[in-house]
């Protein structure tokens, strides 16, 4: 789960990483309250979007999709250019290289104080997978794009790694300190700096905290200029505070939808649903019928004790998308039985009054009976004994590989 | 021989008395593992009915293996605890016999609550954890077996092939593909789809190496990381017994989780194209669709010479 970059910093503020003052907005008038209030001559005025790469992107009119304005974070040096700006981009859309071509609407502002930068720096704190602890990232490089700096120039990105057991050490912050070229005032800034920042990593369960840049300013302040904090999803029983902080219509309304009644839905582009149960295998089942000549209209995992009243809805779910020539049930009954899932797919198929071809493909427990009851219900449902075999016969079944 | 579980196994089940734990252990039984117990803090003393056996339950996972001489346990504990089961786990099998195997069944455990116990199973280098997130662990036996989990037990049968897989229904199926060709399986292992877990494909692909029972291999990855790669790697190196291989999210969109915490493609690494690449440097070889696995799998064991 992501959260705004304001809603990061005063996050941040609160275990004291040091950020400047500054104010969220969701109108000009806001805006320009900000502007008065901050009493800085120089202010930020950031889009907030759950993307990366706002500075480099471009708004553009939410029906016309006409330039707005390049840039959706501006460096406004009087009211009027906090008018402009702010006006310019709310309500509008910004497309960055991280949203994707339809972009987003950016219905909230961050309006913050200027600063003198010295030099801009790379800091992250994420899971790594592989060395299974917390990774610390830092580089000089700051402001830069990360992955291009761990690819060209790997020797200026400094890694380190925390033992769970003891937590993040004197030494290793003194290293990276050092590692950064920093001394003095701006070293202990530093330290300091990361050290509130992994007591909040930890505490607050971030699978990612991004400060791109972290900058030194002429007086040798640290200061986290951006946020980036992901949550992991998994702790949220234990923090009910991010109910609070979470912005829906930065998610896919009908993914949130699936996983409240227990699914995991994902759309995509193409033209075939499909249903399954378990993760892998729905992954799988997506492959072979691109493999076949047909596109996935979606991933769907109804998980592993799907009941009749879930079948529907992921068959309703499915629906929705008016791109779905067809679909295709795949399911390898384990805990689940596939009589029960033959009777979900019947009762789906009636009450929904499907007109798409569906192709059902069952294995594993009750199997036999699964296909009994499915062949038994006269309902135009074309049944398959592999996953290959059923790709291969919805993807004819709409008419090959066009949409 | 199998794997780290052997047929007879001594099973524990931690969570026994709740929904998920005891429908599990109830068809773990029916399959014929040897469940000698469970664990439920606070209801310590009593006995469950399961399977027509009466299985005592202890509040603390010390005093159940001291009592039972349990070589495994199965967690079917929730997330918000099952964190810490593990290293009660761990810590019992450590201080009581040295050595144990924790099978982890739970999904959704906070990612920082299995760097913790991870660390803390890794401390105790003759305990083993596998999953979380995982489907478990089975050794089919000529009479029944042991099955650590939640996959079907009836679709396996014991035989040679050995199978590693992220996932669980793909494991099904990767199952039902070695015997669509006549072959059974020596153990059967979920390493699961958590970002961070146990046991990886690494130390599964080593100990079907030394397996003597096992004569191939069957790998199954997913989009996320780099556990695949390294364990290509790993194996161009040190398995000389034929792998088949297949990893699953081709048509999976970058920066989007795909059901598993663990499943996602993030700047543009960890996707199955390059998995697929790494399978094929290190002479794996690898079924376009799960479909085909069995027939994959028939041909490598044919041209190793194992089968006719």
């Amino acid at each position: 789960m992501n959260i705004h970059e304001y809603q990061g910093k005063a996050l941040f503020a609160r275990y004291g990483v040091p950020v400047l003052e500054g104010v969220h907005c969701t109108t000009v008038e806001e805006a320009l309250s900000a502007y008065d209030a901050l009493s800085s001559p120089v202010v930020a005025v950031k889009s907030q979007i759950h993307a990366g790469g706002r500075g480099k992107g471009t708004l553009v009119h939410p029906q016309t999709r006409d330039v707005v304005m390049e840039g959706g974070v501006k460096i406004a040096k009087s009211r009027e250019d906090v008018e402009a700006y702010a006006s310019s981009i709310l309500g509008n859309v910004l497309v960055t290289k991280q949203t994707g071509a339809e972009g987003k609407v950016v219905s909230n502002l961050y309006i913050e104080s200027g600063c003198a930068i010295a030099h801009e720096y790379y800091l992250a704190l994420l899971v790594d997978r592989e060395e299974k602890s917390v990774l610390i990232m830092a580089s000089t490089e700051g402001g830069m794009d990360i992955e291009e700096v761990a690819e060209s120039t790997p020797e200026l990105l400094h890694k380190v790694h925390v033992d769970p057991s003891t937590g993040l050490l004197g030494f290793q912050s003194r290293d990276l300190a050092a590692a950064l070229g920093l001394s003095g005032v701006a070293a202990k800034g530093f330290r300091t700096t990361l050290s509130s920042l992994y007591t909040c990593f930890i505490e607050n369960d971030c699978a990612m905290v991004e400060i791109n840049p972290l900058v030194r300013t002429e007086d040798d302040s640290i200061l986290a200029l951006d946020a980036k904090v992901t949550f992991d999803e998994n702790a949220s029983f234990r923090h009910p505070s991010w109910e609070a902080v979470r912005d829906l219509s930065e998610e896919e309304e009908v993914e949130i939808r699936a996983k409240a009644t227990g699914l995991s839905y994902v759309k995509l582009d193409g033209n075939i649903g499909c249903l399954v149960n378990g993760a892998g295998l729905a992954m799988a089942t997506m492959d072979v019928i691109k493999l076949y000549g047909g596109e996935p209209a979606n991933f769907l995992d109804v998980g592993g004790g799907a009941n009749e009243e879930q079948v529907k809805t992921a068959f309703s779910i499915i629906l929705e998308d008016p791109n779905v020539k067809g679909i295709l049930v795949n399911i390898f009954g384990g805990i689940m039985r596939c009589d029960i899932i033959a009777r979900g797919v019947i009762g789906a198929t009636q009450s929904l009054g499907l007109e798409v071809p569906l192709v059902v493909r069952l294995a594993g427990t009750n199997v036999e009976e699964g296909k009994a009851i499915l062949a038994a219900s006269n309902l135009n449902i074309h049944p398959a004994d592999s996953l290959a075999e059923g790709a291969e016969r919805i993807v004819a079944l709409i008419g090959g590989g066009e949409s | 021989m199998a794997i780290w579980i052997e047929e007879d196994a001594k099973v524990l089940v931690q969570g026994i008395t709740g929904r998920q734990g005891s429908f599990h252990a109830e068809r773990m039984v029916e399959y014929g593992t040897n469940v000698v117990g469970g664990c439920t803090p606070g209801k310590g003393g009593q006995h469950v009915e399961l399977g027509g056996h009466s299985l005592p339950i202890w509040d603390g996972m010390r005093e159940a293996v001291a009592a039972t001489d349990a070589d495994a346990t199965v967690i079917y504990v929730p997330p918000p605890f099952a964190g810490e089961a593990i290293m009660e786990a761990a810590d019992a099998f450590d201080a009581i016999k040295g050595e144990g195997v924790i099978v982890c069944i739970t999904e959704g455990i906070p990612t920082l609550d299995m760097v913790r116990a991870v660390a803390y199973v890794e401390a105790r280098p003759g305990v083993r954890l596998i999953g979380p997130n995982c489907p478990g662990i089975i050794t089919p036996g000529a009479n029944g077996g042991a099955k650590l989990g939640i996959m079907p037990g009836q679709i396996h049968a014991k035989g040679r092939i050995g199978i590693v897989s992220k996932s669980g229904t793909l494991t099904y199926e990767a199952v039902a593909q070695t015997m669509s060709i006549g072959e059974g399986q020596s153990t059967c292992v979920g390493i699961g789809g958590d970002p961070v877990n146990g046991t990886g494909f690494i130390e599964c692909l080593a100990a079907f190496q030394s397996d003597p029972q096992t004569e191939a291999i069957v790998m199954i990855g997913e989009i996320g990381g780099n556990a695949e790669e390294e364990a290509a790697a790993w194996a161009a190196k040190h398995v000389t017994k034929p792998i088949v291989g297949f990893v699953a999210g081709s048509t999976a969109p970058p920066g989007k989780r795909m059901g598993h915490a663990g499943a996602i493609i993030s700047g543009g690494k960890g996707t199955a194209e390059e998995k697929f690449a790494a399978f094929r440097a290190a002479g794996i070889a690898c079924a376009a669709d799960p479909s085909e696995i069995g027939q994959v799998l028939l041909k490598a064991l044919t041209s190793a010479g194992l089968r006719a």
